[in-house]
């Protein structure tokens, strides 16, 4: 049985309906992320499970214990907003101390809880600062310290990193991973930035029309999205579209040419038209020995990045990026100029 | 530009004389009880009053249970309209308005009428509810004021995002009220209970037909038998309010630099 277990959970406001049928099993101490845009549902389901919002129909359970139809102060868990939401009212150690209060800890032991958490979000001298006196990323990690403080069975995260900026957002990203790894808290973060989510998650859950497209390891979703939409959403992606002229050979034609994907056509007949799709890492800037797929067409755009430099080329009716590494000896290739790629088969995935 | 600015000082320099002239000759007036000289007699006279006294602790009593009253009513509502009702805004605002389009004396007789001795709940049979008849029909005529500043001051902070933390730390409704909500609207509360005090201490009708012994039928009382004192006590009056406006200034730049704030 899982920690978390949230069952066919289905959410709708009137007659829109934005989340449909909706399962995950979180184990515990597991790091879990709802990646997706803006209206996926994300949201919602994160609000179901902290009892903010009830759910249509389904149930939620945490730790075994069904929690559908508790309220939110029921429920046990720690939550960390966007706006942060600190109280402004009280100072950081009150803010963090505010949980064991409500919860009737002694005197001695809030005090104690709260140097702790000052120390564990390395912010020991800040205690009698109020929020405003605070930039973003401190108050984000004093809102994280608050909800930590009580020691809540599930950490929920409510796009905490949206509203800071890029550098502070990297460095809290790595310090909230490290500190949910050290208390070993089962912990669910919403985002809707992939890099957030591939670099600190122990596995995604992909949120799309408010289903889970796909659920699994950064690896599993980067490398193999299992529909369309995770693999457009996920990182860049080039598709190239192709006709299957020998089903048992696994032949299928790209833009005139022919590329082996024998044992990976999933059953479809000859003549039957297929997506392919690469990630710009996969593919090549000429001939490379040990990738078995060449394709013939002209640079169309250079984009200097510094220690990479992003390719498009243009293969008939279709562009594709891909990524080289720059190198001072040699220059980058030319606008206009002719240009073959090549990729390996086995890197290319079939969309549905 | 120059003429602007001319027109404007000439139409302030009016307006203040239409305001002022009134209240500078009241002035002038209650000073000049000693014949030949300007003296504060009246002021004397009014003050060692017996009257004066229980009529002015009686109406700040009222004003201090008429702020409590308005407090456990609207800062409830404001809260709770923000928080889960806020397509009734514009009726609760509406509702809230009431008080300034109904005249006292309509309402009063309402109260009269529904509350007297022979009625199902007949608070006028006792001075003390009575009592609780006047502060109930003093925080109606607050409420206006009380509910906007409240409203505003909710307007500031995250009333959402603040009470759904204080949930997800096992905050009870009555916690988030009292240690997150309250705390953190003190500011546009205290701005509305100077307006609650301010309006209670010169209210007259409500308290003449309640038969109650509040300040204000004791200036009426005092005006219509005297001729300094009256002058006076109306500058007191005057003197009241506005050290009550005093107080919302310095509150409310107080709270621009208290930590108050989201």
């Amino acid at each position: 049985m899982a920690f978390l277990e949230i069952r066919n959970i289905q959410k709708s406001f009137g007659s829109a309906q934005v989340v449909r049928d909706f399962n995950l099993d979180v184990e515990s101490g597991e790091f879990v992320s709802f990646l997706g845009p803006s209206g996926c549902g994300k949201t919602t389901v994160l609000r179901i499970v902290a009892g903010f919002e009830e759910p249509s129909s389904g149930s939620i359970s945490i730790g075994g214990h069904e929690v559908t139809r508790l309220k939110p102060n029921q429920r046990d868990i720690g939550m960390v907003f966007q706006a942060y939401a600190l109280f402004p009212n009280m100072t950081v150690a009150q803010n963090i101390a505010f949980g064991l209060k409500v919860a009737r800890a002694p005197q001695a032991e809030i005090g104690e809880r709260v140097k702790a958490m000052l120390a564990l979000i390395k912010l020991p001298e800040l205690g009698d600062r109020y929020p405003y006196q605070l930039s973003g990323g401190q108050q984000q990690r004093v809102a994280l310290a608050r909800a930590l403080a009580p020691r809540p069975k599930l950490l929920l995260l409510d796009e905490p990193l949206s509203a800071l900026d890029a550098k502070v957002r990297v460095a809290l990203r790595e310090e909230i991973r490290a500190i949910q790894k050290r208390l070993g808290i089962t912990t669910i973060f919403v985002t809707h930035d992939q890099e957030e989510a591939l670099s600190i998650s122990d596995r995604i859950a992909v949120m799309y029309g408010g289903k889970a497209e796909q659920v699994g390891t950064p690896f599993e979703v980067y490398n193999r999205p299992a529909t369309r939409f995770v693999a457009n959403f996920v990182g860049t992606l080039n598709v190239l579209d192709g006709t299957v002229t020998d089903a048992a050979g696994g032949i299928v034609e790209v833009q005139a040419e022919r590329v082996s994907l024998k044992g990976r056509l999933n059953g479809a007949r000859t003549g039957d038209r297929l997506s392919l799709a690469l990630r710009p890492e996969a593919i090549a800037l000429g001939r490379r020995p040990g990738y078995d797929s060449c394709l013939k067409g002209k640079i169309a755009e250079v984009h200097f990045l510094g220690s990479v430099i992003r390719v498009r080329v243009e293969l008939g009716d279709s562009v594709v990026s891909l990524d080289t590494f720059n190198s001072p000896s040699s220059p980058p290739p030319a606008v206009g100029d002719a240009a073959e790629i090549s990729f390996s088969s086995k890197d290319v995935n079939i969309l549905h | 530009m120059k003429r602007n600015s001319l027109w404007s000082w000439i139409v302030l320099v009016l307006a203040v004389l239409y305001f002022a002239l009134p209240l500078i000759g009241t002035f002038e007036f209650s000073l000049k009880m000693r014949r030949g000289v300007y003296s504060f007699d009246a002021y004397r006279v009014v003050l060692a009053d017996p009257r004066f006294q229980s009529t002015f602790l009686y109406s700040v009593t009222m004003a201090l249970c008429t702020i409590v009253l308005g407090i456990v009513i609207v800062v409830p509502t404001a809260y709770w309209v923000r928080l889960k009702l806020p397509r009734w805004r514009p009726i609760i605002e509406f509702i809230t308005l009431l008080p300034l389009v109904i005249p006292p004396i309509v309402v009063v007789f309402g109260y009269i009428r529904l509350y007297n001795t022979s009625s199902w709940l007949p608070l006028t049979g006792s001075a003390w509810g009575t009592n609780v008849l006047l502060a109930f029909g003093y925080a109606t005529l607050s409420l206006p004021y009380m509910y906007r500043a409240v409203d505003t001051g909710l307007r500031a902070i995250d009333v959402t995002t603040l009470t759904e933390a204080a949930q997800s730390l096992g905050a009870s409704w009555l916690t988030i009220m009292a240690r997150v909500i309250l705390p953190n609207v003190s500011v546009a509360v205290m701005s509305g209970a100077f307006l609650t005090f301010a309006i209670v201490i010169g209210e007259f009708v409500m308290a003449a037909l309640l038969s109650r012994p509040a300040f204000g039928p004791y200036m009426q009382l005092l005006g219509a038998n005297r001729a300094y004192e009256p002058a006076a006590l109306a500058v007191i009056a005057f003197a009241i309010t506005w050290l009550c406006m005093g107080l919302i200034q310095l509150v409310s730049r107080f709270s621009k630099a208290s930590p108050a704030r989201i």
